[in-house]
């Protein structure tokens, strides 16, 4: 686990050419709340925005997932062939993932309809309870699969931030860590739903 | 605590001296010496069954790994709690617990007070290396107080222990086997209409999950003392206990 840290060193350059590390965050199948409680930072985002290029995420306008990001916090469950598309290009692409918060991994809330069935549950929600049409969609939204399941059950996943969502200081404190070039011990500051 | 009339043994536990009585357990004297030991099913007062397998301990000269909570005490012991490997199986358990039913921590009734989920943090389980099974497992909510989820089950069988030994009603038993294992109430009739239950609560009070909870209650809602009474209720039990081995 040290090597997750020190390679974020080596792109922290310290001389006059300061460079700033790369920071993504990505949303799966998630309530962004975890979005949020990142947002909950407040100041502290000024402070690490000094340090931090953030090139692509929700919050911001990018469209395109860059060539390489050193840290990536990707929020949410796989849970079809669109987030799975997704985060193995974001894997591809970046140093160091985060699993940031309970759904990424456990799958948390997406996960409760595994039990149940992919056709039960797309028939309760939009045909038992339709107010309108009542029609499963089968264009634009993404087919679902039979389970929703943690992102590192597709791809290697280097740290793990737990909570729903996880604390605005235990994100912090994530990111200050590994500024520092140090590998945060993550359940000290969070756990599963909190 | 020392029964009068046996034989006393000393040994060590992680290399401090300790002594205890014969028909001790190494799980009593640790507890006795402040060692830290995790537990799920083991509850003072309730017999031990040995089903959570946290307590594995190593002793020395034997590479099997034995439970503290129903290995007794012998001359000479030499314990060890908390080496790397025992750790490292620790942690794979709570993440089989995990995996079997579906914790949903985050929409649980017990998220905060719950036992599996403080020893998660606890013992710094980071994520489920298995394969979540997301079984599908009902839920009986036909009692008029109190709600039996399944998906929160870890089968430690505190409640089927409380009810036959404390209660003396024995509603509560295990059906099946593996991971089909259900609790269930009677012969696996509704709660609500079970004939032996006397609706006292102590299979809810000592529930290490949320399992068995009461109706209308959360641990979020500061205004319920939900499950708090837990730690009170402890020394009840070893009284009660107590009684009874006078009795018998």
């Amino acid at each position: 686990m040290s090597k997750v840290s020190e390679e974020l060193i080596v792109n922290t350059d310290t001389t006059e050419n300061i460079t700033k590390v790369k920071a993504a965050t990505i949303w799966l199948d998630g309530c962004s709340g975890c979005h949020m409680s990142f947002l909950d930072m407040d100041e502290r985002l000024v402070e690490l925005l000094e340090k931090i290029d953030l090139v692509y995420s929700p919050l911001v306008d990018y469209k395109d997932f860059p060539e390489m990001v050193d840290v990536t916090l990707v929020e949410g469950a796989v849970s079809s062939h669109e987030d799975l598309a997704k985060i193995k290009k974001v894997r591809a692409h970046t140093k160091i993932l985060v699993s940031l918060g309970d759904c990424a991994i456990t799958a948390n809330v997406p996960s409760m309809r595994n039990p149940f069935g992919v056709e039960a549950i797309m028939k309760h929600a939009y045909i038992d309870t339709a107010v309108t049409k009542d029609i499963i969609p089968n264009e634009v939204v993404p087919e679902l699969f039979e389970y929703s399941r943690p992102v590192h059950n597709f791809v290697k996943v280097d740290l793990f931030l737990q909570g729903c969502p996880p604390p605005a200081d235990a994100i912090y404190f994530l990111l200050t860590e590994l500024l520092a070039g140090r590998t945060p011990d993550l359940t000290k500051v969070s756990r599963l739903g909190k | 605590m020392v029964t009068p009339g046996k034989k006393v043994k000393t040994f060590t536990i992680d290399g401090k001296d300790v002594s205890g009585t014969e028909d001790q357990t190494v799980i009593e004297v640790c507890r006795e010496n402040n060692i830290e030991i995790p537990t799920l099913c083991h509850l003072e007062g309730l017999s031990e069954v040995g089903a959570c397998r946290l307590c594995l301990i190593e002793i020395k000269g034997s590479n099997k790994l034995l439970p503290a909570c129903v290995t007794h005490v012998r001359e000479g012991l030499e314990v060890i709690t908390a080496s790397e490997r025992l750790k490292k199986y620790r942690v794979k358990l709570l993440e089989l617990f995990f995996s079997e039913r579906n914790h949903i921590c985050s929409v649980c009734v017990s998220n905060g007070i719950c036992e599996l989920q403080n020893l998660a943090q606890k013992l710094g389980m980071t994520h489920v290396h298995y394969p979540y099974l997301f079984p599908k497992v009902d839920v009986d909510a036909s009692h008029e107080r109190f709600v039996l989820d399944n998906n929160r089950c870890i089968l430690c069988t505190r409640c089927v222990r409380v009810c036959d030994e404390i209660e003396g009603a024995h509603t509560w038993d295990i059906m099946g086997r593996g991971i089909e294992s259900r609790t269930i109430t009677d012969l696996n009739k509704p709660w609500g209409e079970s004939d032996s239950c006397t609706s006292c609560g102590k299979c809810v009070a000592v529930c290490p999950t949320g399992a068995l909870v009461e109706k209308y209650k959360n641990a979020v809602d500061k205004s319920f003392k939900y499950k708090k009474d837990k730690l009170k209720f402890l020394p009840y039990l070893t009284t009660m206990r107590e009684v009874k081995n006078e009795q018998s």
